[in-house]
C-alpha cells in the first residue's frame, strides 16, 4: 500500500491521463484545468518522483519547510501549492529571476538568494523547528548542505533529499557515490528509506531521514 | 524591543514594519548563527500582530531583497562579459597585425605565403631549418594560438550574452549585444540611453580609428554591423538604423529591469523592418 498523499496534491486526470497535481498558478507551461489543478510533472521533479514511487514522505500539507536548491521554481511551486511557509534557497541568480515571479502569486513562498552552504547567512530569515527540509542542490558536498541545516528541523522532522551521484564525482559508479553520502548523513541523521530514482531522474537517490 | 543582542537577533529586530527597504536590507546582510521561532519573536515583540501579518510582511521583504540581488549579481555578470568581448575584440587585432608582420617576414623566405591567419597557420606547419625559420615558424604559432583563443573568447561571448541579456543577444546577435554593453559601459547605463545614442554607439572608436588612419570615416555606431541595417538598401538605412536602435534600446531596458524574454517586441522590430523594406520595394 502506498502511503496517501498530503492534503493539497491528488490525482487528476489530464488529457485521459491520471498525474500528480496542485493547486495553483501554472510555473513551467503545465496545464491547468478548470478547477485551478495544475499536473505535476515527476520527469521534471524529484519531490514528485518521490511521489509517484510511493515513498513515504510524512507529508500531510501545510508543513513548514526550507527549500535547498529552488532553482527555478519548479517544484518548490508545487510544494507551496500544498504546505504552509515555504523558505526556498537558491543561490544562482538567473534562475533565482525566475523563482521571485513564481513567489510572487504565492503568499507563503520565500525566496532568498543564499548559499544552502552558509546557513548563518539566512538563519535570522528561516524560522527554526520546520517540519521538512527538501534538498535538491545537485553540487559538490550534498552531504555537508544537509548536515549544516539540521539545525533548522524540529526533532521529528523529515530531511527529503535527492542525492546526485555525478555531483560528487563524475567518475565513480553512483553505487559507490551514495554510500559515502549515506555515512556522512548518519553522523546527524537516521535514515528512514532510501530508493533509487532512475525511473525519472538518472544517477539520483532519494533519501528519506530524521535527527538524530 | 531592539535591545536583544543583535548577534541573536531576527531580521525584524529593530525594524519599523512599514519599511520595505531597511527590511530587504536585513534580509541580504543579516547573518546569525541559530534559527528561532521567528513568527512567534516578532508577535511577541509588537513587530507583527500575529503570524499572518508576519508571513505577509515576510513575504514582500524577501522578495524585494532577493530582487535586489539577483540584480547585483548580473550586474558583475555584464562587466564579466565587457571583460571577454573587449579581450575578444584585442586578441583579433593583435593576431590580424602579427600575421601581417609574419606574411612580409615569411615572404622574404619563401615565395607565395599566403596573408591573414592562414598564412600562419601554413607557416606553422613549415619544419624550420635554420635560425631564421625557426622564429618565423614559432611566431606563426603564436598567431595560430592566438587566433583559437580569439575563437573560445567568441564561443564564451555567445553563450554568456543570452544569459546577461537575453533580448538584447536575441534581437542584436550575442556578440554585437555584447559590444553595446561594452561599449555603454554595463547593462544598466545601456538601459538607460536613448535609443538615438544607441544607434551611434561605437562611431567615436571608429573616428578615433579612422584619425589614426586605419578605417574609413565613420558615420554610424556598431549598429550598422548588422545585417537590419547593412542590408537595407542605402536610401532606407537611415530609418532601418533609427528603428534597429529604438528596439534595442527597449530590449535593453526590458534586459536590465526584468531580465526576461519578452517576444514582443521582436515581432514588433520584424514587422517594421518589414515595412521599411516593402517601402523600397514599392518605390
Ligand atoms: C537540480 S537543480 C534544482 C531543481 C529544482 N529543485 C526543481 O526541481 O525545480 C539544482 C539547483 O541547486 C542550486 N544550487 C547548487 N548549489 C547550491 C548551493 N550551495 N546553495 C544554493 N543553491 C545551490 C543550483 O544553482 C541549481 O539551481
Amino acid at each position: 500500500m502506498s502511503p496517501s498523499l498530503p492534503d493539497g496534491v491528488e490525482r487528476r486526470s489530464f488529457d485521459g491521463r491520471e498525474r500528480l497535481a496542485t493547486r495553483g498558478e501554472p510555473v513551467y507551461g503545465e496545464p491547468q484545468d478548470d478547477d485551478g489543478w495544475r499536473p505535476w510533472d515527476a520527469g521534471r521533479s524529484k519531490l514528485g518522483a518521490m511521489l509517484e514511487l510511493g515513498l513515504d514522505l510524512g507529508l500531510d500539507g501545510g508543513e513548514r519547510v526550507l527549500y535547498l536548491g529552488a532553482a527555478a521554481g519548479t517544484t518548490v511551486s508545487h510544494v507551496a501549492d500544498f504546505a504552509g511557509p515555504t523558505y526556498a534557497v537558491e543561490f544562482a541568480p538567473r534562475p533565482a529571476r525566475d523563482l521571485l515571479d513564481v513567489a510572487a502569486s504565492r503568499e507563503n513562498l520565500f525566496p532568498l538568494l543564499k548559499d544552502a552552504r552558509k546557513p548563518e547567512t539566512y538563519a535570522h530569515v528561516v524560522e527554526s523547528g520546520l517540519d521538512c527540509i527538501v534538498q535538491d542542490v545537485a553540487t559538490r558536498g550534498q552531504g555537508t548542505v544537509a548536515l549544516r541545516n539540521n539545525r533548522f528541523l524540529a526533532p521529528d522532522g523529515r530531511l527529503l533529499a535527492a542525492i546526485k551521484a555525478r555531483s560528487e564525482d563524475v567518475l565513480s559508479d553512483p553505487a559507490d557515490v551514495f554510500p559515502d553520502v549515506l555515512a556522512d548523513l548518519r553522523t546527524e541523521y537516521e535514515i528512514l528509506d532510501t530508493q533509487r530514482l532512475d525511473r525519472y531522474h538518472d544517477d539520483h537517490l532519494a533519501v528519506v531521514a530524521t535527527p538524530k | 524591543m531592539s535591545g536583544s543582542n543583535p548577534e541573536h537577533a531576527g531580521w525584524f529586530t529593530g525594524l519599523d514594519p512599514g519599511d520595505v527597504e531597511a527590511a530587504a536590507t536585513a534580509i541580504s546582510e543579516g547573518e546569525t548563527g541559530e534559527p528561532q521561532n521567528w513568527p512567534e519573536q516578532a508577535v511577541q515583540s509588537g513587530f507583527a500582530g500575529d503570524e499572518d501579518e508576519y508571513y505577509s510582511v515576510l513575504h514582500e521583504a524577501t522578495r524585494r531583497a532577493t530582487r535586489e540581488a539577483v540584480t547585483e549579481r548580473e550586474r558583475a555578470d555584464d562587466q564579466q562579459l565587457t571583460h571577454a568581448v573587449s579581450a575578444m575584440d584585442d586578441a583579433e587585432r593583435t593576431a590580424n597585425e602579427l600575421a601581417e608582420r609574419l606574411a612580409e617576414w615569411a615572404g622574404s623566405l619563401e615565395r607565395d605565403v599566403p596573408t591573414g591567419i592562414e598564412g600562419a597557420r601554413a607557416v606553422a606547419s613549415w619544419s624550420p631549418e635554420t635560425p631564421v625559420q625557426e622564429r618565423v615558424v614559432s611566431l606563426a604559432e603564436r598567431v595560430v594560438d592566438l587566433d583559437a583563443e580569439r575563437a573560445d573568447l567568441r564561443s564564451f561571448v555567445e553563450s554568456h550574452a543570452p544569459e546577461v541579456a537575453p533580448n538584447l543577444a536575441a534581437m542584436a546577435g550575442p556578440v554585437l549585444a555584447a559590444r553595446l554593453i561594452a561599449l555603454a559601459g554595463g547593462l544598466e547605463s545601456l538601459a538607460k540611453k536613448p535609443a538615438g545614442t544607441v544607434q551611434v554607439l561605437g562611431a567615436e572608436d571608429a573616428l578615433f580609428a579612422h584619425l589614426r588612419g586605419h578605417a574609413s570615416s565613420p558615420k554610424h555606431g556598431v549598429i550598422f554591423t548588422h545585417e537590419y541595417v547593412r542590408g537595407t538598401p542605402t536610401e532606407n538605412r537611415g530609418s532601418a538604423a533609427r528603428a534597429f536602435a529604438g528596439k534595442l534600446a527597449i530590449a535593453a531596458r526590458i534586459d536590465h529591469y526584468s531580465g526576461a524574454y519578452k517576444q514582443s517586441v521582436h515581432d514588433d522590430l520584424d514587422d517594421r523592418m518589414a515595412t521599411i523594406r516593402s517601402r523600397e520595394a514599392g518605390e
